[in-house]
């Protein structure tokens, strides 16, 4: 752990949330959004993976009226004024569901599975959903 | 150590709710404090009292309420998932208008910062749940 990171105005832990579920079929994504703009409160070292089928919860251009679920994803988009700006896609997800960098709405960075394994490597706390 | 544990789903449906008591208390015996045990998504179902499984059967949710009653385990529902659910203790009834509270012993209602700050404030934390 980081004892080192313990410091007298309170502790600062890397924090990552593994988003890896698809925005309707479930609601771990929708209360995963929740976890994530209430734990912004808390000002720790925050980052966001989506994984999995967890790309699609950003993707663009979201349709929900046929299934009568409201359309979160414009809430993604409102994670920087909370200061949650480390976003990262895993590429290989993205790929094998045949998105790209453009198919989202926001600023992500696109990073490898094996980049995001020594990432998640350096956590202090891994939250998924 | 310390840990605080998140259990993601119901009792019963999923092997979740058992295999976090069942890390609960084999960490408690081996002198490990539990920080908290918070029940979000459908894990907020292990919090009612009116589930009365077969007599054959483990309570899930008693066992949840003893564990609390013996070593004081702090047991909190998420709130916001609570009330999509129906879980509802006394406030929360008043608050919204219900005509009665489910909410089983030693289990509390509160929002989604007592997850974020247990794993602030523990060594470990881990979550039980797809």
């Amino acid at each position: 752990m980081t004892d080192e990171m313990m410091e007298e105005g309170g502790t600062v832990k890397k924090l990552m949330y593994v988003c890896r579920t698809a925005p309707y079929g479930t609601i771990y994504a929708l209360e995963a959004l929740e976890v994530v703009l209430i734990g912004a409160a808390f000002e720790q070292d925050v980052c966001l993976v989506f994984t999995d089928d967890g790309v699609f919860e950003i993707m663009k251009g979201q349709k929900t009226d046929d299934i009568g679920m409201k359309n979160f994803s414009p809430t993604y988009r409102a994670l920087e004024m909370y200061d949650v700006e480390k976003l990262y896609v895993e590429k290989e997800a993205m790929e094998q569901r045949g998105l790209g960098e453009d198919d989202f709405n926001v600023d992500v960075e696109v990073k490898s599975a094996a980049e995001i394994q020594a990432l998640m490597e350096e956590m202090d706390i891994v939250l998924n959903y | 150590m310390k840990f605080s544990i998140a259990v993601h789903e119901g009792p019963y449906t999923h092997e979740a709710a058992d295999s976090a008591y069942n890390f609960v208390t084999a960490a408690l015996e081996k002198g490990h404090e539990i920080f908290r045990v918070f029940f979000y998504h459908d894990g907020v179902n292990n919090g009612t009292r009116f589930t009365t499984p077969p007599q054959d059967d483990r309570n899930i949710v008693n066992r949840w309420s003893e564990l609390a009653d013996k070593h004081g385990i702090d047991l909190v529902v998420c709130v916001a998932a609570a009330q999509r659910r129906g879980i509802v203790d006394p406030d929360e009834a008043k608050r919204n208008s219900k005509d009665g509270d489910n909410i089983a012993p030693g289990f509390r209602i509160s929002g989604l910062g007592q997850l974020i700050e247990a794993c602030i404030q523990s060594d470990r934390h881990l979550t039980f749940g797809d």
